[in-house]
């Protein structure tokens, strides 16, 4: 009987350590996770902000003075332009 | 000496008095096994709440707001964090030195921040709002204590003005105000989350105990607008009224296979991205919300009425001479009198008496019947808030003389985005479709108004109006064949109507061999003079559908010579109004 409460005693305490283990474990990680998910916000804040950056310059109004004003560019008149049909598909070049 | 015994111990006490103590003892003891019992079975919510609150936090999840786009997912509306720098009066530590740096830093006034920071009573004043992290971090660096920074979204719109009154803006907490902002609130808004956590001494969050909330962030908003057609709209529109001195202008286009809105935008517009200064009576979309008599746009539905209800045909002849016409005890007139004019003359030289002329043929119900249809006197439903329905009224109350002025467009009133969406019938073979200003995968379902036979007849003549010989020459697009109808109005004053001030309009649609877009432009009040809709609001419709087109990749429909010259010796054709 005693030897039987003996074990029992030996392995309850490896339970508990066991358990005191794994929840520290838990948390660790969970930290870790924490500052995954800041980083992953991190992120999506920089990618509105880069998504913001990128419209403002690529701005029609700002694209078309550039090219007018500083390349020196215009839209060719139309007797410049010629139109060239697409053959249809699957037909000879 | 030996001890001698106290007598007092020799004292014999009553039993009952240790009885009585041990009774006291026992009460005790079961007094405080009760508590204890009570404390931990029964009542253990409040011990329990209490400890919990000694080291779990319940932390808030701000959603974001979602974003719009246009049809090719360009952004037109997009939240980011951004810091407010916020103090603490209470404990705040800082030196003259330091308020005068903190100042130039925040841009703002130096005695302005000193009197912010005076009130020691406060523990919490905004310095600035809404700074870009950048500078945010700048301040921080200044360490001083009581100076912290908040973390808010602000709404930035990066094609500004082009869009502003399509999009709208939100207010300063990030609520929808505005136009679409306010109008699709619910599914932009998102919904803020939170969720309890374990908190370690140092602050450092080590277990997530439960999500109260999940936070939801909004959706994203998908529009029917291509970003690169509004911004040619825009700024031919904008160019147009600057030029003529106008009041203001709208603009509207639509794709015609679908019904989608694929730019709208108004003349004057204001910068979203600077709430400071906002007027609303700058910021109401006009095309939308603004009512507006039509005019001559008007006729083509008239002769499509009259050629459904098979009262006459494209070559019927009808004489408008001379030029006026009594109904009633009331006369209309003519500015230009013709003569003898096909019905597709009439709308080729928009002549009012021709107009009234055909629509006296008919039975009032017929002519309301086709304006119904089309959607003139109920609101198009395009999601937009404070979409007007206008002003049809019913046929059973015209007299003669109200259907004659109908028939060219007056006292009647559209919204110019009711108007565009009308003119569908022609540019399809018939049918009309709901005008949407969220991008569809499936176009909705049309419905049949008019026969492919009329609608081809009204294309025919839409086009001859386009031409020299009509009254829009300068609609004409090189490449491309278009068609549409000038509209001029006198505006409503009072009880009649002004005679010097006028509402300019051109709806239209190209290539008219197989339309694509369908333009309607609105100038109002041009000057008097050159206030038709031939010479104000037909170039603008010229020069947006130049570039929509080829920005659309649609092949030319015509010969790149097809821009006809008036021919120097005749006079333009004037608009009737």
């Amino acid at each position: 009987m005693l030897r039987l409460n003996l074990v029992l005693l030996a392995v309850l305490t490896a339970c508990a350590l066991a358990l005191v283990t794994s929840q520290h474990q838990a948390r660790k990680l969970y930290v870790e996770l924490q500052k995954e998910q800041e980083l992953a916000k991190q992120f999506d804040v920089e990618w509105g902000q880069l998504q913001l950056e990128a419209s403002t310059w690529a701005t029609h109004a700002r694209v078309e003075k550039l090219a007018t004003r500083a390349l020196g560019m215009r839209v060719p008149p139309a007797s410049r332009v010629r139109v060239v049909p697409v053959p249809p598909a699957g037909g000879q070049p | 000496m030996s001890p001698v015994a106290h007598p007092r111990l020799a004292l014999q006490l009553p039993a009952w008095r240790s009885r009585l103590l041990l009774l006291l003892l026992l009460a005790w003891l079961a007094a405080l096994a009760m508590r204890a019992l009570y404390l931990q079975g029964l009542d253990n919510d409040f011990l329990q709440q209490k400890g919990e609150s000694r080291y779990s936090r319940v932390i808030e999840l701000a959603a974001t707001r979602g974003p719009i786009v246009d049809r090719n997912n360009e952004p037109l509306a997009i939240s980011t964090p951004v810091e407010s720098v916020a103090a603490s009066p209470a404990d705040l530590e800082i030196t003259p030195e330091q308020v005068r740096r903190l100042a130039r830093l925040l841009d703002v006034d130096v005695a302005d921040l000193r009197k912010k920071l005076a009130d020691t009573k406060r523990e919490f004043v905004y310095l600035k709002r809404q700074l870009p992290p950048d500078e945010a971090a700048r301040v921080v660096a200044l360490g001083i204590p009581g100076v912290f920074l908040q973390r808010e979204h602000r709404r930035y719109y990066p094609a500004g003005e082009v869009t502003a009154h399509l999009i709208g803006l939100t207010d300063v907490d990030g609520r929808g105000r505005e136009a679409l902002e306010l109008a699709f609130e619910q599914q932009l808004a998102g919904r803020d989350g939170s969720r309890r956590v374990i908190k370690d001494r140092l602050g450092k969050i080590v277990e997530d105990m439960e999500s109260i909330r999940a936070p939801q962030n909004g959706s994203t908003l998908t529009l029917s607008i291509d970003a690169k057609i509004q911004y040619l709209a825009y700024r031919e529109l904008k160019a147009a009224v600057a030029a003529n001195r106008a009041r203001a202008g709208s603009i509207v286009v639509l794709d015609v296979a679908t019904g989608e809105v694929l730019a709208m935008a108004s003349a004057p517009s204001f910068n979203p991205n600077n709430r400071g200064r906002f007027d609303p009576q700058r910021a109401r979309n006009r095309a939308v919300t603004d009512l507006f008599e039509p005019g001559s746009t008007l006729k083509p539905f008239t002769a499509a009425a009259a050629l459904e209800a098979g009262t006459v045909r494209p070559e019927s002849v009808i004489d408008t001479a001379p030029g006026q016409l009594a109904i009633g005890n009331r006369v209309i007139h003519d500015v230009h009198p013709q003569g003898a004019l096909t019905v597709a003359q009439v709308i080729q030289k928009s002549s009012n008496i021709g107009a009234a002329k055909i629509a006296l043929e008919l039975r009032p119900e017929t002519l309301w019947n086709l304006f119904h249809q089309v959607g003139f006197g109920a609101a198009p439903h395009s999601g937009f808030p404070g979409e007007v329905p206008g002003r049809l009224r019913a046929a059973a109350s015209w007299r003669p003389i109200e259907q004659a002025t109908m028939s060219y467009g007056h006292g009647i009133s559209v919204s110019l985005l009711q108007l565009a969406r009308a003119y569908l019938i022609f540019a399809t073979d018939g049918e009309l479709r709901p005008a949407t200003l969220l991008r569809r995968e499936v176009p909705a379902g049309a419905t049949r108004v008019i026969s492919a036979r009329t609608a081809h007849a009204v294309r025919r003549m839409l086009e001859m109006a386009a031409q020299p010989g009509g009254t829009a020459p300068r609609a004409q697009v090189t490449g491309y064949r278009v068609a549409g109808k000038t509209g001029t109005s006198y505006k409503p004053e009072g009880r009649g109507y002004a005679t010097d001030r006028f509402v300019a309009s051109f709806v239209g649609f190209a290539p008219a061999s197989a339309p694509r877009l369908v333009v309607a432009v609105m100038i109002d009040e041009p000057p008097a003079g050159r206030h038709t809709g031939g010479a104000v609001a037909a170039p603008v419709f010229s020069a947006v559908v130049a570039e929509a087109l080829r920005a659309l990749g649609v092949p030319p429909d015509a010969p790149l010579d097809n821009v006809m010259l008036q021919p120097p010796d005749s006079q333009e054709i004037r608009e009737e109004v």
